[in-house]
């Protein structure tokens, strides 16, 4: 599905260049949710970028389900965004004046679907993140938790053939962490691919396969057989006292 | 463009911020209030001026006699000049250029006109036919004079239509005879005249019967004449002409100021013509400043946005926005703005100017302010085209966003 092939980065920051990848090698099969991981700097952020078609690369070849991206001008990315994939970031990037399923329909909107017709669909995919409820509020009157749900709905409603989380967990608190992985999860079991970025090893240890990214290469890969591992609260008693919506 | 929901997504940012949109908006709409009381202004003035020509001929030249100021040829000054019929004729005959010429000669003292019983005191000039040109007089009924009444000294008159109504009321006038001074004159027309009423009060007589009638001898008081479509400066050269030949004739220095008067009606028009050009100039410079001002605002403003927006547009990005949409949808924002608020701008500035015309006094100087369809029209449209201007370069770095640098959290 995803196929990076000695992928290099560099970006120059004043009078230094910074070699950011170096020369990635990198396949996720189609349906698999691998999170990648590695301490900062390590180029977790660019390579989810790269992933995303939101940053360009400098040599080297992305394939993207069969497509080579590479050296696409705006247009034809943004198409690409938006046919084959979805996004979650750790700080939602919601539309702060648009209601939570304004905000589902978005995506609808750049393939010029009706608006009856996306507001109907977007309602659908509310309903997946249990958030009908919440359909006319703005995002402001929402928790986190289902904030980023509703970003994940956003994510899905164009139904793509990859979701990439960036921290999707990142400004949540463990209990709702673990709402949102567990919708995710849910999303790949109906055979999406899912592509995570985090640093908490509970969020990763749920992902089938884990990338350590250290310095710009892949360090090692884990494989944690057998899907997810019941879901542990070993964190003490702040997971509890943080929990809930 | 006819994106219904291009347009609730606009209509959504702007509401985000009611009072930036409504500044930004007022900027324009002040910009084109005042471009518009200006237009309408100067186009009052212009009326004004205009009026003050109604009733001449722009394009004639007035020559009247008076009296020798300066010692010529050792002769003394004071002689009173005296033109006649000879020198109509060689004026006509010798200036190139001239269209329309008319003599005045004003019987001496007060003449008393009636008719069966009803008598008046009324204006009597004796004029040849071409007069009616230069006074702008416009017959109502019968005919003016013609060159006939003036090689057979017929006792003919036309008379103005307040002389009709005092003498005739409503009975017909045309083909009767009223008495001036004793001496029958038969009605054959009436007229009247853009210079309002004061000169439909006047009596037209031909100049050949009047110097008979009258004892006029051969004299003339005036005479005056139209130079066509020329040019200032031939009409200047004419002018020039005239005064040589006449000093000639009359023997008096071409430099003596007061012994003839020639008023070149060409040149004070010109004057004016030149001035309301320039007014017209300097109201559209104004105006336009004072637009650039609101569109460079606007402009300033829409950056703003889009500087605050970045995050969000870069969430489209990711999301499948594509540039152009990013681009078309800040422009129109723009477009809208500016649109709306020009358009408020242009009702309020014409209904200032109708609520000026009404409230302010009468004058002679400025009448019926307002501006008309076209420019109208004219100004919607620069509207667009600053909207477009202002929204441009916000736009194209709206376009630019580079959604990696938007997303990136602080």
């Amino acid at each position: 599905m995803l196929r990076l092939e000695k992928v290099n980065k560099s970006y120059t920051v004043g009078q230094n260049r910074l070699h950011v990848l170096k020369g990635i090698d990198l396949e996720i099969d189609g349906g698999e949710m691998v999170s990648i991981m590695g301490p900062s700097g390590s180029g977790k952020s660019t390579l989810l970028n790269v992933l995303g078609i939101l940053d360009r690369y400098d040599d080297g070849e992305y394939h993207l389900a069969d497509t080579l991206i590479k050296g696409l001008s705006e247009t034809r990315a943004a198409y690409y965004r938006n046919q084959l994939l979805g996004f979650v970031f750790q700080s939602f990037n919601l539309i702060p004046f648009k209601t939570a399923l304004e905000n589902v329909a978005l995506p609808l909107y750049y393939q010029k679907v009706s608006r009856r017709k996306r507001n109907r669909i977007a309602m659908e995919y509310l309903d997946k993140v249990n958030l009908v409820d919440w359909a006319g509020h703005l995002p402001g009157e929402l928790s986190g938790g289902q904030q980023q749900r509703v970003a994940i709905a956003r994510s899905l409603i164009t139904r793509p053939k990859v979701i990439l989380a960036d921290e999707p967990t990142g400004a949540l608190d463990s209990q709702t962490s673990l709402e949102v992985i567990e919708i995710l999860r849910a999303v790949n079991r109906e055979g999406t691919t899912v592509v995570l970025v985090t640093h908490e090893h509970d969020i990763s240890e749920m992902t089938d396969r884990v990338i350590h990214l250290l310095d710009g290469v892949i360090g090692h890969e884990q494989t944690n057989g057998g899907g997810p591992k019941p879901a542990v609260a070993g964190d003490g008693p702040e997971a509890r006292a943080g929990g809930g919506d | 463009m006819f994106d219904l929901d291009r347009w609730q997504e606009i209509l959504a940012t702007i509401r985000q911020n009611k009072l930036r949109a409504f500044l930004t908006g007022f900027s324009v709409a002040w910009g084109i209030l005042m471009l518009v009381v200006l237009m309408g202004s100067g186009e009052g003035l212009a009326n004004g001026i205009q009026h003050q020509f109604r009733d001449d001929a722009v394009n004639s030249i007035w020559v009247r006699s008076g009296q020798t100021s300066i010692p010529h040829k050792g002769l003394q000054p004071g002689r009173t000049v005296r033109f006649t019929n000879e020198d109509h004729e060689v004026v006509a005959r010798d200036i190139d250029g001239v269209e329309y010429i008319t003599s005045r000669f004003y019987p001496r003292g007060e003449l008393a006109v009636s008719y069966k019983g009803e008598t008046g005191s009324y204006d009597i000039r004796s004029v040849h036919p071409d007069h009616q040109y230069l006074e702008n007089t416009l017959v109502s009924k019968g005919r003016f004079l013609n060159d006939l009444d003036i090689a057979e000294y017929r006792k003919v008159a036309a008379i103005g239509e307040r002389v009709k109504d005092g003498l005739f009321g409503d009975a017909p006038a045309v083909g009767e005879y009223i008495n001036i001074n004793g001496i029958p004159f038969r009605v054959i027309g009436l007229f009247r005249d853009e210079g309002g009423e004061s000169e439909e009060e006047k009596i037209y007589l031909p100049i050949s019967t009047a110097q008979k009638a009258f004892a006029g001898g051969n004299r003339i008081r005036m005479f005056m004449l139209t130079t066509g479509e020329e040019e200032l400066a031939k009409t200047e050269a004419m002018t020039e002409e005239i005064k040589q030949t006449l000093a000639q004739r009359h023997n008096y220095s071409p430099d003596d100021r007061r012994a003839v008067f020639i008023n070149n009606l060409n040149e004070f028009f010109q004057r004016f013509v030149n001035l309301m050009a320039g007014i017209r100039i300097f109201v559209w410079i104004i105006g336009i400043g004072t637009i650039l001002a609101g569109v460079v605002g606007v402009s300033n403003i829409m950056m703003i946005v889009v500087k605050e927006r970045t995050k969000e547009i870069g969430v489209r990005k990711a999301l499948g926005a594509t540039p152009g949409s990013i681009l078309g949808l800040v422009l129109q924002e723009s477009v809208l703005i500016t649109a709306v608020a020009g358009y408020v701008g242009l009702v309020l500035g014409v209904a200032l100017l109708e609520a000026g015309g009404r409230v302010l006094p009468e004058s002679e100087f400025f009448i019926n302010p307002g501006i008309d369809l076209p420019l109208a029209l004219a100004a919607t449209a620069l509207l667009v085209v600053a909207g477009t201007l202002a929204g441009t370069v916000p736009a194209l770095r709206a376009a630019r966003v580079q959604p990696v640098e938007a997303l990136k959290d602080e």
